[in-house]
């Protein structure tokens, strides 16, 4: 058997979160997914969090396994000893038990434009942007990105700074811009360049650790803190280059 | 009640329900749009999608090999006018997602690459390495935030649709956030919620896939097509049913039993093609419905591998090399080692057939309408019907988008119709109805049975007589089993009486939903008396074009029994022939 030990909230009966232990059966090949379906079905059925696909592609089921930012799915009990403690993921507020609220990545999303912003309109009777292997190669692992949000439970400066635009809509907005077909960076350096946006990373590297497609959020940051100084020096120093 | 007034409401923002929305805000940017949905578009099961999506674009391709393939691999159950809507639809719609901005994989030229894929004579399907569902859904998603006028209503379940005098007029949702139930009068509906693979309890579907949408139009009146047609994917993994893609036999992979033998040619799709030169059509590249009935035969003659998740039979990459795996086949490799602990670079992959698809689902028209003024229905939800008796490997994901987009129209060319709507006080009477029906079941107490006790029972039911082979004494036990359940689903009685995000009151309603689609399956199984595509009887094992070259579709009927009746299939250049996927029919 294993224990889990899982964060309980619900608004409308606990004055704040505490936590209750299950007892389940140990499977090697289980993912703590899996435990929880069970305690969901045979022991709680009150027990409420997110789920989907079970393979790692609708980034439902991400949460704190053990104080980590982990998908559930992909997440096995082998990995771990003793009791796993489970929790929503951290930075965001609690809906219910492992249910986030997740409206500030989702507003945050729309902000960066994260869809292709054409260079010249093409009809489509005209047939595909060509877009070769080593130019589809330069953003595909930005497009990667499924929206589980452990990255923001991992960064620290999301932590203290919830303005922080953060680590996925910057690779995704990063992921458009070094599309061979776009021309848009210009109207996502509103969101990317403000205040609130690059600037604030320093560069911990957390979201690039936990994510579980490998995007390299860290990565897509730094690339655009180059460009943005870039930009900086041309509109500063180079004013002659601006058209 | 809290009340949102739309022009269109779509319920389900997967591939179909946004492509719906897209086509929608594009065309009349003043048209307000609800996309609604009981999870978040990017949660949508399109996301799990992984070979690829088919349509016509190389120059030695032609519209009417797409028809013969889709036509011959559908056994003859498609409706032929809407598989050439389809055919022809098709590219234009993947070239549409590309100049949105969807990775698909390339040509050393630049152009758009095809792969190969089961029961396909060509090259045709577009992909995005083996994450193309997870592309498409994120590239729509995406594209819809550009458009102000569609306002999403994410995490709201829909409970009823609202019929006034034979017109759909909206419907009620719960908001999971509050557990407020929300009116929302719309001048259509537009129904994209997919599956039901949920019904089995080895299935290649999420979990969210549990035959909402399917059983929202039943409900409505509105019948179920073709429910007995259940298409078994041949490739899942034993532990968890996640899907290797097809595309590991597009790409030259095979299937081995026991004795390391390829015995697809030993059941009419040889001879054997040379190792890591896939043929079209044949062996490998047979369609799923034979290479799922393949592996039942074989399987029952002994010589299946033995694992600790029963019989599974070998899918060998090796001599694809790892650098082909990585390239083509990147998500496969993952999972078989995370999942099963297999490198399918080192070692042949156990699989097994899982549950995959629903060729059935609400009955449309060509134009993606139902019979009920108002509504439509798109997407693996709806049957038009194009995949027949037996879809075809990469024609979801197109038909997703060419479908999808087709019920934006419709409910545009409905709107301007200028079909009258219903006074508040009908409305209200309506909302009021499904509310009262929704705090019965919430407020029940003394109930006997439990979601996760009948759920189980349900699924043991489908796979044990809805399977890849059935007979008609086993269908008549599960009609009768299913009529049982759905009886003592009025006895549920729920642990949760919370309002917030109560996923023990969700399960209930998916669960009924389930039952509903279940039923459906095998009283529609049990009254064909034929064998077609992905249903094959034991007592009955050939196809009877007489007698069953023909739609069936199932009308609810409250707690009786549905009733099943036929309509003909649209025949326009086809004849039904002969299926053959022997090296032979080259």
């Amino acid at each position: 058997m294993t224990e889990l030990c899982i964060l309980r909230y619900n608004p409308e009966t606990d004055d704040e979160p505490r936590f209750q232990s299950y007892e389940v059966p140990y499977r090697e090949d289980w993912v703590v997914l899996d435990a929880l379906n069970y305690i969901k079905e045979n022991l709680d059925p009150t027990l409420s969090y997110r789920w989907s696909c079970h393979m790692a592609v609708c980034g439902s089921c991400g949460m704190m396994i053990n104080q980590e930012p982990k998908l559930a799915c992909k997440a096995f009990l082998r990995d771990y000893q003793g009791v796993i403690r489970v929790e929503p993921l951290r930075h965001f507020p609690i809906e219910r038990d492992l249910v986030t609220v997740i409206d500030d990545f989702m507003a945050k999303l729309a902000r960066v434009r994260p869809y292709l912003i054409p260079k010249d309109v093409k009809a489509l009777e005209a047939g595909e942007y060509r877009q070769t292997p080593a130019e589809l190669k330069r953003f595909k692992q930005y497009s990667m990105c499924i929206n589980c949000m452990l990255c923001y439970a991992a960064c620290p400066e999301y932590g203290l700074i919830p303005k922080y635009i953060g680590p996925a809509a910057i690779a995704l907005a990063h992921r458009w811009n070094q599309d061979s077909r776009d021309a848009g960076r210009e109207q996502r350096q509103e969101a990317l360049a403000a205040k609130e946006g690059v600037w604030e990373c320093s560069f911990v590297g957390a979201c690039s650790e936990v994510c579980p497609e490998h995007v390299d959020p860290a990565g897509a940051i730094q690339q655009v803190k180059i460009r943005s100084t870039v930009d900086w020096y041309q509109e500063h120093l180079m004013p002659w280059l601006k058209k | 009640m809290q009340s949102v007034e739309t022009d269109v409401a779509i319920i389900g923002a997967g591939g179909a329900g946004l492509r719906a929305a897209i086509a929608l805000a594009e065309t009349a940017p003043k048209l307000r749009i609800a996309l609604i949905s009981k999870v978040y578009p990017m949660r949508s099961h399109t996301c799990a999608a992984e070979g690829g999506a088919a349509g016509v674009i190389k120059p030695d391709d032609s519209l009417a090999l797409h028809f013969d393939d889709t036509v011959h691999g559908g056994d003859w159950l498609s409706d032929q006018d809407a598989v050439d809507y389809f055919i022809a639809e098709a590219p234009r719609e993947l070239m549409q997602l590309e100049h949105w901005g969807c990775p698909w994989s390339r040509e050393a030229d630049g152009s758009v690459a095809v792969r190969p894929f089961g029961g396909m004579k060509k090259q045709r399907t577009w992909f995005a390495a083996d994450k193309s569902g997870f592309h498409i859904l994120h590239t729509l998603f995406q594209t819809s935030l550009r458009f102000d006028s569609i306002r999403r209503f994410d995490e709201y379940y829909a409970t009823e649709l609202l019929v006034d005098e034979g017109r759909c007029v909206g419907l009620t949702a719960i908001e999971m956030r509050s557990g407020r139930m929300c009116r929302f009068d719309a001048g259509a509906v537009i129904v994209a919620g997919g599956g039901a693979g949920r019904m089995f309890p080895f299935t290649t579907n999420g979990a969210i896939k549990t035959g909402d949408g399917m059983a929202l139009a039943y409900r409505a009146g509105v019948a179920l097509k073709d429910m007995e047609f259940v298409q078994y994917h041949p490739t899942g993994l034993p532990s968890t049913g996640t899907l290797l893609t097809e595309a590991c036999r597009g790409e030259g992979g095979v299937l081995l039993n026991r004795n390391g033998r390829r015995f697809l040619q030993d059941y009419g799709m040889g001879p054997e093609t040379p190792l890591g030169r896939p043929v079209f059509k044949t062996m490998e590249l047979g369609p799923r419905d034979r290479v799922s009935q393949a592996f039942w035969q074989e399987q029952k003659k002994g010589r299946m591998v033995p694992t600790q998740w029963g019989e599974c039979m070998l899918l060998d990459l090796r001599h694809l090399g790892e650098k082909t795996i990585d390239e083509r086949l990147p998500l496969v490799r993952d999972m078989s080692i995370s999942y099963m602990g297999v490198d399918p670079v080192r070692d042949p992959v156990p699989v097994r057939p899982v549950v995959h698809y629903m060729m059935g689902g609400i009955h449309t028209d060509i134009r993606a309408a139902t019979t009920l003024a108002g509504l439509f229905a798109a997407g693996e939800c709806a049957c038009v019907s194009i995949n027949g008796a037996n879809r075809l490997g990469s024609n979801s994901l197109t038909e997703l988008l060419v479908f999808g987009r087709r019920a934006a129209l419709s409910a545009m060319e409905y709107l301007h119709s200028g079909a009258r709507a219903p006074g508040e006080a009908a409305r209200g009477a309506l909302a009021a109805a499904a509310q009262a029906r929704l705090s019965e079941l919430m407020r029940r107490s003394g109930g006997t049975e439990t979601v996760a006790g009948l759920r189980k029972e349900m699924m043991h039911t489908m796979e044990q007589h809805a399977g890849i082979y059935r007979s008609g004494e086993g269908l008549a036990e599960a009609c009768v089993k299913l009529g049982e359940l759905r009886q003592r689903y009025r006895g549920i009685e729920l642990h949760d009486k919370t309002n917030v995000y109560n996923t023990d009151l969700l399960q209930a309603l998916e669960l009924g939903s389930m039952l509903d689609c279940a039923e459906a399956v095998v009283q529609s199984a049990l009254a064909r008396k034929e064998s077609r595509g992905a249903h094959q009887r034991l007592d009955y094992v050939a196809r009877d074009d007489g007698r069953y070259l023909k739609h069936s579709l199932a009308h609810w009927r409250g707690a009786d029994v549905p009733r099943v009746d036929y309509l003909d299939v649209v025949i326009t250049r086809s004849q039904p022939g002969v299926r053959d996927y022997s090296g032979a029919h080259a």
